[in-house]
């Protein structure tokens, strides 16, 4: 805790509450493996919409009155009174489905490089736990607009606890606050979506904590050995991070201003009624894939404990996968089937935004059958019986070899 | 095997909510006829002259069973009808405002902050006026239909005679735009239906049209700040991105990478 600058004041502060320090520890200086690609920027990219929809979620809170009689026009009064409502509103709606897919594509890239391995356990594991309360804290939120999907996404998820034996029934009444969705069903959605994205910086937190211990992994899967392997963080990773911003943003905007509902269902500009069910009731897009496994069981409690297992089984994925190699760079074969496995969750995406019929329901049902065959039996197997490529001594090596090449 | 299925489905609830229909509604295929609009596009922007034709269309047609409630007469300077217009509008319908003294209800004639007058007090009123059927308020109508604008253009223009065999309900009528391909509202829109002070086409496909592009700048009366905005942001980051590449390539060439 030496100097961090010869400022007297920022000494005088650092040296009662080192938190310039911390942050020239490991926001400037953090050795970050010198080889990632760009597939290592959606993890600030998640950051940063995080923190975007923060703030405009705290800005439509402002506007928007959480009760059944007013709420559907108090969203209508953004979009048509506020300043600048309309533009606050697509960047929180969108920006729901951007975390997503940044976030997706984050997981993906962790399950390809083997993110999961010793010793970054615990940071996968924190990593799925901001995925489920990510999934919670969207859920509601659609719930708030209090259209037509709205209230039938919520009538729909929510009575999925009540396949739970005996004691189902009870607790979708203590969720609901009543018996069916209603009023205090949307105040204690809007309390929870305000309350979950803090909970999710703290665990962000947690998750950067784990991330600054471990070290990032890299497209080699193998460990830095030295400050020859490394850069600091800072300029080549923050100015890295910054390009990526960019060219995410334009992403989003593009969304914002120019298809600001593509991402949504028209169904929910018509007000909540509950006497008048939706033709269709589809999950938004991110949901999908799960909604798939859901049907894909003729058993309620069974399609219910098949969806939470397709995300608590990820936790497992440390020891499901028993290959000593981390990158699938050196995997010839398991390379192979984790691009299967990504074609195979996209494949429920679509078929979870497919009417229930045939073939939708059989090819839901085999891809279904894939998602736990990969991840119970392939991956173990694999690992077992594949014989990697050999691995670069170390990441400079790999590097400076690449040059010459 | 099909029973199977369906019984399973409706154990996971909403499922079996969302097959039920589409399984009824099987061969009931609808009729969509995409149009070019103007509004369409990075650079789309409204037909202000148009918007003003929609606007009466709805005034002499639509209005007598439609509201149309998120619209404020004020707003309506929006496409370009004067205050004394939009005052002289507002003031031919009554509105409740509070109670006066004696506690009776105190009516006073509308002000441009109103909405526009809806054509039914309330839902009962409506239904009992239309044969038990709603007349749906169309502020949102073209973002709450897939292919809002292209949707509502389709059911206008496409009322015709019923195909063989197929069984129209009392009072309904034959429109392959609507799911089902039955509706309660009745073809409303011909040819010469309204005349136009500007000399434009009062053929139906042109009323048509006219309507509802007033019906999209109804939902979305923010489109056009909305593009305009988009642009620049879009330079903004394009030049920003740019920027940030170059700094990029910069720095990452005292590394040997």
């Amino acid at each position: 805790m030496s100097s961090v600058s010869n400022n007297k004041i920022i000494k005088w502060v650092d040296d009662r509450l080192p938190i310039i320090s911390m942050m020239q520890h490991s926001a400037v200086e953090y050795p970050t493996p010198k080889n990632l690609s760009y597939w290592w920027n959606f993890g600030s990219l998640a950051g940063l919409v995080l923190v975007i929809m923060i703030l405009s979620g705290l800005f439509l809170a402002m506007n928007y009155a959480a009760n059944t009689g007013l709420a559907f026009l108090s969203v209508e009064r953004i979009m048509r009174d506020v300043n600048y409502g309309w533009l606050i509103r697509y960047i929180h709606a969108n920006g729901a489905s951007m975390f997503f897919i940044v976030v997706y594509l984050h997981i993906v890239r962790g399950f390809y490089y083997g993110s999961y391995k010793p010793p970054r356990e615990i940071l996968w594991w924190l990593g799925l736990i901001i995925m489920l309360v990510m999934m919670g804290t969207a859920f509601m939120g659609y719930v708030l607009p209090w259209g037509q999907m709205s209230f039938w996404g919520a009538t729909v998820i929510t009575n999925l606890f009540s396949a739970i034996p005996l004691v189902g029934e009870h607790i979708v009444t203590w969720l609901w606050g009543g018996f069916s969705v209603d009023n205090p069903t949307l105040n204690r959605f809007f309390a929870l979506h305000f309350l979950l994205p803090f909970v999710l910086v703290g665990i962000v937190v947690l998750h950067v904590w784990a991330l600054h211990t471990v070290k990032s992994n890299n497209p080699l899967g193998i460990d830095m050995k030295g400050p020859q392997d490394s850069l600091p963080f800072h300029p080549y990773y923050t100015v890295k991070d910054l390009f990526g911003v960019g060219v995410f943003m334009m992403f989003f905007m593009a969304f914002v201003f120019w298809a600001p509902n593509f991402l949504g269902h028209p169904d929910n500009y018509i007000p909540a009624n509950p006497m008048v069910t939706p033709a269709h009731i589809v999950p938004e897009w991110y949901f999908l894939p799960f909604y798939a496994i859901l049907r894909a069981v003729p058993d309620k409690l069974g399609g219910v404990l098949l969806m939470f297992g397709a995300i608590v089984i990820l936790a497992a994925m440390p020891w499901l996968d028993t290959s000593k190699v981390r990158s699938c760079t050196f995997r010839p074969i398991y390379k192979w089937f984790v691009m299967l496995f990504i074609a195979d969750c996209v494949l429920l995406g679509y078929i979870g935004g497919k009417p229930a019929e045939e073939p939708y329901i059989l090819i839901g049902q085999f891809a279904t059958a894939w998602y736990f065959i990969h991840l119970l039996i392939v991956t173990p197997l694999v690992g077992w019986l594949e014989k990697p490529r050999p691995l670069p001594e170390s990441i400079s090596a790999a590097v400076t070899k690449k040059e010459a090449v | 095997m099909r029973k199977f299925l369906i019984a399973a489905f409706a154990a996971v609830g909403f499922s079996a909510i969302a097959s039920a229909p589409v399984m009824a509604s099987g061969g009931t295929e609808t009729l969509l006829e995409k149009q070019a609009w103007t509004w369409q596009g990075v650079f789309g922007h409204y037909d202000k002259p148009q918007l003003r034709r929609g606007l009466q269309v709805y005034r002499e047609v639509c209005a007598a069973c439609h509201s149309l409630n998120l619209v404020r007469y004020r707003n309506l300077m929006e496409i370009g009808l004067t205050e004394e217009e939009v005052k002289a509008y507002a003031a031919q319908f009554e509105y409740q405002d509070g109670f006066d003294d004696a506690g009776e209800p105190k009516i006073r004639p509308g002000l441009p902050a109103d909405a526009l007058k809806a054509p039914f007090p309330n839902e009962k009123a409506a239904r009992a006026a239309n044969g038990g059927a709603l007349p749906p308020d169309l502020s949102l109508m073209a973002k709450a239909r897939p292919n809002g604008p292209d949707y509502l253009y389709t059911l206008l223009t496409a009322y015709r005679d019923p195909p063989a065999g197929f069984h129209l309900m009392d009072g309904m009528s034959y429109n392959p735009a609507f799911p089902g391909n039955q509706i309660g509202m009745p073809q409303m829109i011909f040819d010469e239906t309204v005349t136009y002070a500007d000399g434009a086409s009062n053929e139906r496909h042109a009323i048509s049209r006219d309507v509802v592009a007033f019906l999209n700048w109804a939902a979305e009366p923010e489109l056009e700040a909305r593009k305009s905005l988009g642009l620049k942001v879009m330079l903004f980051l394009a030049v920003f991105t740019a920027l940030f590449y170059a700094l990029k390539r910069q720095i990452w060439k005292r590394v040997e990478h």
